[in-house]
């Protein structure tokens, strides 16, 4: 708590701050502001969507919206537990779940892998970059069908479409943080006689760090995105087909269930990349602005 | 020019000459570093002593001419240089063979530059006195033939600065490499070198020895000489110094 005094005009010492400081200063006592905030920063994340919440539930229950465009919370809420208890949701999810996380590991695997290499070497750009660039253009919903000829219904060809949707965040960021890569740092470490895979491993990868996480954040977004495709088309589980059956039958409450299942993984995804982020990058826990 | 002829030499510049974009930098430049000898190089911004220094670290090559220099060779730059993801001792033995990277090793070597307990912080949290004392721990591990030192105090602050030139002094006595120090502190080369090298439009135009007692301190009439002959050499004439005080 610090006070600013008008010049010449005497301020009385707060209680407990000590002696009152020369004239002129102003004396700056430790910041209680990061304690408070932590305490409320839970409540705080909760605020929007409990808000959200309450709209919803205000809007649906006066009927301004009316149930054929969106369902009451109690009619979501008896559509979940019908879904959980008659159908099997926990099944679907755990389905959809595993595709995306397959094809995310598939697509964010080599997707890091041709990024280091690209940014690395001027062969590997200049062979790799272009295609990479005229590939990331094409919107893959468009490739869903060919995908389905080449690789039947089945997870094969699923899972690999997820790792073709993932695969270029993750490229464009981990090639980026590669190039960015303080060259001065590599220099160094190349004069003390670091080399080769060592050098990549100890050196170029962590420090491009930041960026490769950044890539794996949009990669697990676009996971879930390719998921609702690949499941909307020929598939017969998981939660991308609950939505296209709710769809056709026109059952607004399990479309309900379904969107908010969505926003739950990509929550759940986010977390973990987070968690990932603390676990990889110990060095930025102390220096890092927050 | 040299007088160190008859000892065996830590690094050894013949007529090397270096261009960048047809743009001479340096010209047929003949140096001489003698096993334990410091060697100060002082130059003006941009008259290539850093590009010398580069070239002895095999960081540059030159190009006309050679240069002769141990297979074990250590540089401490301007600015630290750690790798942000290592933690302090990882980076002092950074680039060692696993085998003989240990952390005894790197705690050793903390230990002359006094940051022993600084083993496992993150090089982030240092300060930047702390993490060029840790460059130099990291050049000193290797216990190398010739240290080369590219203008390491001019990043720091006064103080640290003067702590710095005595801790490298201790330090080189103690472990006798040839040492280049690249510079543009005439105090700083005249309080640290046997022996002090002008760089002037590509040539060593002097090369003297600094004759004075050691422990040296900066002052007295032979030390205001030494400086004044060196401060003219770069264009600074010590009246117009005096003058504009």
């Amino acid at each position: 708590m610090t006070q600013v005094a008008a010049p010449g005009v005497m301020t009385a010492p707060e209680p407990g701050s000590g002696t009152a400081p020369p004239d002129g200063l102003v004396r700056l006592g430790p910041d209680s502001a990061p304690a408070r905030r932590r305490r409320f920063s839970f409540a705080l994340r909760l605020v929007i969507p409990v808000a959200v919440f309450l709209l919803w539930w205000f809007l649906t229950g006066t009927h301004v919206i009316p149930a054929t465009a969106l369902s009451t919370p109690r009619a979501t809420w008896d559509s979940f537990t019908y879904l959980y208890n008659r159908q099997d949701l926990v099944g679907d999810v755990g389905v959809s779940v595993r595709r995306a996380a397959l094809g995310l590991a598939l697509g964010a695997g080599v997707g890091t892998a041709l990024g280091i290499i690209v940014g690395l070497y001027r062969l590997g750009e200049e062979l790799l970059d272009a295609p990479m660039q005229m590939l990331r253009m094409v919107p893959y919903p468009a490739l869903i069908f060919l995908f389905i000829i080449w690789f039947g219904v089945g997870e094969t060809g699923k899972v690999l479409f997820i790792g073709l949707a993932t695969l270029f965040p993750m490229y464009l960021n981990t090639s980026n943080g590669v190039r960015n890569v303080d060259r001065r740092v590599v220099e160094a470490a190349r004069s003390f006689g670091l080399q080769g895979r060592r050098l990549v491993r100890q050196v170029v990868v962590p420090l491009a760090m930041p960026s490769i996480l950044t890539g794996l954040r949009f990669a697990a977004g676009i996971s879930v995105i390719a998921l609702v495709f690949t499941e909307s088309i020929g598939a017969n589980q998981g939660i991308g087909y609950l939505v296209a059956q709710a769809n056709s039958l026109d059952q607004i409450p399990v479309l309900v269930v379904c969107v908010i299942i969505y926003a739950i993984l990509g929550i759940a995804a986010d977390l973990l990349v987070r968690l990932l982020e603390r676990y990889a990058m110990p060095w930025r826990r102390h220096s890092a602005v927050r | 020019m040299s007088v160190q002829t008859t000892t065996t030499p830590a690094a050894v510049a013949l007529a090397v000459g270096k261009a960048f974009d047809g743009r001479s930098v340096l010209e047929g430049l003949d140096v001489t570093v003698a096993r334990g000898e410091f060697v100060a190089l002082l130059g003006a911004s941009g008259s290539g002593k850093t590009t010398l220094l580069r070239i002895l670290a095999g960081i540059e090559a030159p190009t006309t001419g050679e240069v002769l220099v141990p297979e074990v060779r250590t540089v401490v730059y301007q600015e630290p240089r750690l790798v942000a993801s290592m933690r302090v001792w990882r980076n002092v033995v950074i680039g060692l063979p696993n085998a003989s990277a240990t952390r005894a090793l790197a705690v050793d070597a903390l230990r002359e530059v006094g940051l022993d307990d600084h083993a496992d912080a993150w090089p982030g949290t240092l300060s930047g006195g702390e993490a060029q004392r840790v460059a130099l721990a990291r050049a000193l591990v290797r216990q190398p033939k010739l240290l080369l030192l590219d203008e390491p105090f001019a990043a720091l602050d006064a103080l640290t600065r003067l702590r710095m030139q005595d801790l490298v002094a201790h330090l080189c006595a103690r472990h006798r490499p040839g040492v280049l120090l690249v510079t543009h502190d005439v105090e700083e080369a005249v309080v640290l070198a046997d022996r002090v090298l002008v760089l002037r439009e590509g040539r060593i135009s002097v090369d003297l020895p600094v004759d004075l007692p050691r422990p040296r301190r900066i002052g007295g009439p032979a030390f205001d000489a030494l400086r004044d002959r060196f401060l003219g050499e770069l264009g600074v004439h010590r009246e117009a110094a005096t003058s504009s005080d």
